[in-house]
Formats: C-alpha cells, structure tokens, sequence
C-alpha cells in the first residue's frame, strides 16, 4: 500500500517532502513523487499519512 | 556638500534642489520636537531601535521613501491554511501576498541578491516571505539562505515573515543568525473568530480544523512573538482587515501584540477577487474601503504604533516600496551572469547622502510645523492630500505617469504619511484613458488636492469638477513641508469662504491584476 502524488494538481511546494517519515519523497525531473516501495501510509507511524494531512493542494491520494 | 554624490546621480529622481523656504538647520529655532536638526529618529523611540530600523523601509515610514527591500522566494511550503490565500494560483501580473513567478533555491537566491545589490544601491534589507511559510518545513531554505548571506554581505538586514505556527521551535535559530526583524501574521487573539479564518493548520503531526485549529495557532502565535520580543527582536505584527469577521476584533488584536512588546502593527485590507481562487474571493466576501481602514487605523492610535505604508508586495518583490523590478532579474538572466563581486561602495555613498538629508528635513519639517502651529490654530480640520512621487520623500512624478498615489494627512497638529492608493496608470504611450482617470477619482476621492510635479489640461479639468484641486506650483520639492505650506493657504481660504472642507467622502481601494513596474 502507497500513497500518490496527482501531478496535475501538485504546486510543488515540498511540504510533503519535509514531512515524511520514510523519506519516500523526491523532486525528480520537475515533479514530487513518492516512492511506492517505501511508503507505508504512515501506518503505525502517525495517525494520518502525513504527506496528505500537509498538502495544500489535497494531491496525495492513495495509489 | 559639495563632496557629496547626488541622489539624482543614484536614483534619476529629477531635479534635486532644496525647498524653497527651508532654514539652515542651525537656525531652526521653535522647534517642537527633539529629534530637530539631527538624525536621532522620533523622540519617542529608543535610539538603539531606530538604529536597527532606520534604514529598513517596511518597519520605517521614512526609511521607505529612500531604502529597497527584496524578497526571495525560497520558501513555498506552508503549514496552515488561510480562507484568502489560494496558493495554487500564480500570476505575474498579480502583486500580492503569496504570489511569485518563479521559485529559488537557497544557492539562486543568493545569486540573485548579489546581482541586485550591485544595480540597486538602496537595497537594504533582505526577506523572506514564502510565497509559503518562512519556518514551514523546518525552515531549512529559509535558514541555508541567511547563512550564506551573513557571510557574503554583512551589511544587509535579515528578516523574515511568518503565520507562527512554527515560530516557538525556532526563535533560538532566528537569534543566532540575527535575524532582527520579524513579521507574524495575527489576524485575531480569540480562537472564535479565527475559526472563520483558518479552515485548517498541520501542526504537531496532524491536521487540525475549527476552533482547535484556530486555539493552537493563537497559542503559538503569541507564544512566539513574547519569545522574540524578550530577546530583543523587533517583532511586526500584520493583520489583514476582513470586514463582518474580525474588522473591530483588530482593536483587540492591538492591545493584544502591543502588550507583548510588538513593535509595529501593520493593519491590510483584504485582497478578494473571485479571479484568484480563494475561499473569501469566491464566497463573494468584500475587502474595506479607503475609509474603513482608516478609520480602524485612527481608532488603533495609542496603542502598537501603526504602519500605514505596507503595499502588500509579493513573495518575491525587488525594489522600493510600491515598485517592482522582479521582473528584470529572472533566474534565466542571473544564471547567465558570471560571478558577481559584492561592491556596495555607492551603496555606503547613497546612505551618507541620506544621512544628511534626513537631518536637514528634521529641522526644516519642524520649523513649517511651527509656522502653521502659529498662523493656522487648531480650529481647522486637517485634510487629505494626494502625492504623486517616486521617492526621496519629494513630489516628482507627474499625473498621467502615478502608479499610485501616496496620501498625507496634514493638519495644524503636522503632516503626517497616512496611507497610499493604488491606480492604473492614466496615461498609457503619451493619450489619457478616461475609463483610468475615472479609477485615479474614485482612488482619491477623499482628498482635496492632488500634488504633482506636472498635470495636463484636460485631468486637471475633471480634477477640479470632482472637488479635487490639482497642485503643480510644489513640484519637486519636499511633501511634508508643501503639504504644511499648502494647509496654511487652505486655512486662510477656508476662513475668507473661498473654498470648502471636503468631509464624509470615501475613496475605493484598488486590488486588481497590477504590477508596479519603474517607469
């Protein structure tokens, strides 16, 4: 299970970037994106996937 | 002063010459006020604070008439969210808050400032004001880019503007890179009415709505400010004004910051336009007029000292307040510049030069405050008065070329800077546009006159129509010292019944897709 980044509505501020606890988040060729091998939804980590509680846009969304 | 660069030289300002009526500073006598033919600063401020603030244009409202600010933009993240704020909307004829064109890496910013300060030298003070949150994610781009500026060029001010949230967690970081200036944005001190302000803050792991959301924040908010104020930090407090929400709650707000040491109180109206995307934008709710902020203002005095001069620039803002020349240094154009010595030798010559400057307007200012204190009286009312200008605290822009108007109030108490009005420029490649001279009227509508370094027939006919009296006899000279000098020709006309008091006019504040760009 993992999280996505929905490019289309991404500003690309890097708030989520900050906020993950897996490190799963990068800046690649222009875009954020999560990698969907380290990503844990933040299960057993916090209440809520941080990514998606931080987002302004409200684009990390489950894959 | 012969041996003195001309500000003309730096600026391009116009004809520089001295007011007309201006004593040698020596023989100003009846001087009312101590800081008279010095540069001390006003009588009611520590010496030690105007020496942090006298050179910075958006904590000094006569610093801004000489001193540039810049804003980089290295911080777009942010961790709250605000009901007139849309931070997926970005557009580079916009000038507001939380707006930019393009993004920098700490390393960009600095390359970007080191090709500024060697075009601008009134360039005095460096900010960092998103387009997010300065301390959100950590701060990291925010604290990476002032480490490298202390060290590369030690003679410009830091600061720094954020909502607060984050703010407690990292006063002891702000301390040790001397940050010494900072501007949190407190829109209320009762969680009830925050609650319709902030839909939701991430704070401590977790998303937060409602009156919770609005207690924290509140909480941090002033936890924060009394943590900067007791290390001696100058803390500017800025509260946008949103009529039926928290309008007459800012009177609270002031008693609240003041009491925690707030330096300054920066009291905006509202930004609201459908077009941008925003929560208020698109409920329809409405910013205040002229007049309404004005009066909020005046009812705010005695408490935290008010600013009045703010224009709301951009996160990534380049030049004297109410100009913008963002768009001449792009990331494009920097990066293809070689490696930028930091020479600020004309900008060490220009503050001399306005170091002199200011002392001489000390006591000249006081000695026409002192002729109206004697000839006028205090039975007159003051009066409101539109000053076409681009700098240097002089009237030298003409009408058609104003992109905004700067209004002085002047009574028999002094003149005194109470706030500026943004307006189309009227006169686009030499022709007038009536629909732009319509926006000026409204724009300044609550004046009686109007200076200016020039004005063409036809303005100054509907000028005249709409009871505002267009004034080209002070151009160039100074606007406190005119403005004074005009006030007792008005009271005397006033007294034979030649003109009457223009009273219970309001005026619009213009808010639309405007960028100020130099002429």
């Amino acid at each position: 299970m993992a999280y996505k980044i929905k490019a289309s509505d991404c500003t690309a501020c890097g708030a989520c970037e900050a906020e993950c606890p897996n490190n799963a988040i990068s800046f690649k060729k222009g875009a954020y994106a999560i990698d969907p091998a380290t990503c844990t939804e933040c299960k057993g980590q916090f209440s809520s996937p941080q990514c998606a509680s931080v987002c302004p846009a409200d684009c990390c969304v489950p894959a | 002063m012969g041996n003195v660069i001309s500000l003309d030289s730096i600026l391009g300002l116009g004809e520089l010459k001295a007011p007309a009526d201006t004593p040698a500073p020596a023989a100003a006598s009846g001087c009312a006020s101590s800081s008279c033919g010095s540069s001390d600063g006003p009588a009611d401020m520590d010496p030690a604070v105007w020496e942090k603030v006298k050179n910075h244009p958006c904590y000094s409202e006569e610093a801004h008439h000489y001193f540039a600010r810049m804003h980089v933009a290295v911080a777009p993240a942010c961790n709250i969210q605000c009901n007139y704020c849309n931070r997926k909307y970005d557009c580079s004829n916009e000038s507001r808050p939380g707006v930019v064109s393009e993004k920098l890496t700490p390393e960009q910013a600095i390359r970007k400032i080191m090709a500024v300060s060697a075009e601008i030298p009134q360039l005095s003070v460096i900010g960092i004001a998103g387009p997010g949150d300065s301390l959100a994610a950590g701060g990291k781009n925010t604290f990476k880019t002032f480490e490298m500026l202390q060290k590369k060029a030690p003679d410009l001010k830091l600061c720094l503007s954020t909502n607060g949230l984050a703010l407690p967690d990292h006063v002891d970081t702000i301390a040790q890179y001397n940050i010494d200036h900072v501007t949190i944005t407190i829109n209320m001190v009762d969680p009830e009415v925050g609650q319709h302000i902030y839909p939701w803050i991430f704070h401590d792991h977790k998303r937060w709505t409602g009156l919770d959301a609005a207690k924290i924040l509140h909480e941090r908010q002033m936890l924060g400010l009394e943590m900067l104020t007791s290390r001696g930090i100058l803390v500017k407090v800025n509260s946008v004004m949103i009529p039926g929400i928290n309008d007459e709650h800012l009177m609270d707000v002031n008693k609240a910051v003041k009491a925690r040491g707030a330096f300054l109180h920066n009291i905006m109206p509202l930004i609201s336009d459908p077009a941008h995307g925003t929560h208020f934008g698109l409920t329809g709710q409405r910013g205040p007029t002229a007049q309404e902020l004005k009066v909020l203002q005046d009812q705010c005095e005695g408490g935290a000292k008010l600013m009045r001069h703010c224009r709301q620039c951009r996160a990534d803002a380049v030049g004297l307040l109410g100009e913008d020349r963002g768009s001449e240094f792009t990331i494009d154009r920097i990066d293809a510049m070689e490696e930028i010595d930091y020479d600020r030798e004309a900008a060490r010559t220009y503050r001399e030069h306005v170091e002199a400057e200011r002392a001489e307007r000390h006591a000249s200012k006081a000695a026409a405050q002192a002729d109206v204190a004697e000839t006028v009286g205090t039975a007159v009312d003051p009066i409101l008065i539109a000053v076409a200008t681009k700098g240097g605290e002089r009237i030298n822009e003409h009408f058609g070329h104003a992109k905004e108007f700067q209004i002085y109030e002047v009574g028999p108490k002094g003149a005194k800077f109470v706030g500026h009005r943004r307006v189309d420029q009227y006169c686009e490649g030499g022709s007038g546009d009536e629909d732009a001279l319509d926006t000026v009227l409204s724009a300044i509508n609550d004046c009686t006159a109007v200076f200016v370094a020039k004005v063409g027939g036809c303005p100054s006919k509907k000028l005249q129509a709409a009871g505002i009296e267009p004034v080209d006899r002070f151009a160039f000279e100074y606007i406190e010292e005119s403005a004074l000098t005009y006030f007792k020709d008005y009271a005397e006309r006033l007294g034979q019944g030649a003109v009457n008091a223009r009273a219970g006019q309001d005026a619009v504040i213009r808010t639309g897709a405007f960028t100020a760009k130099r002429a």
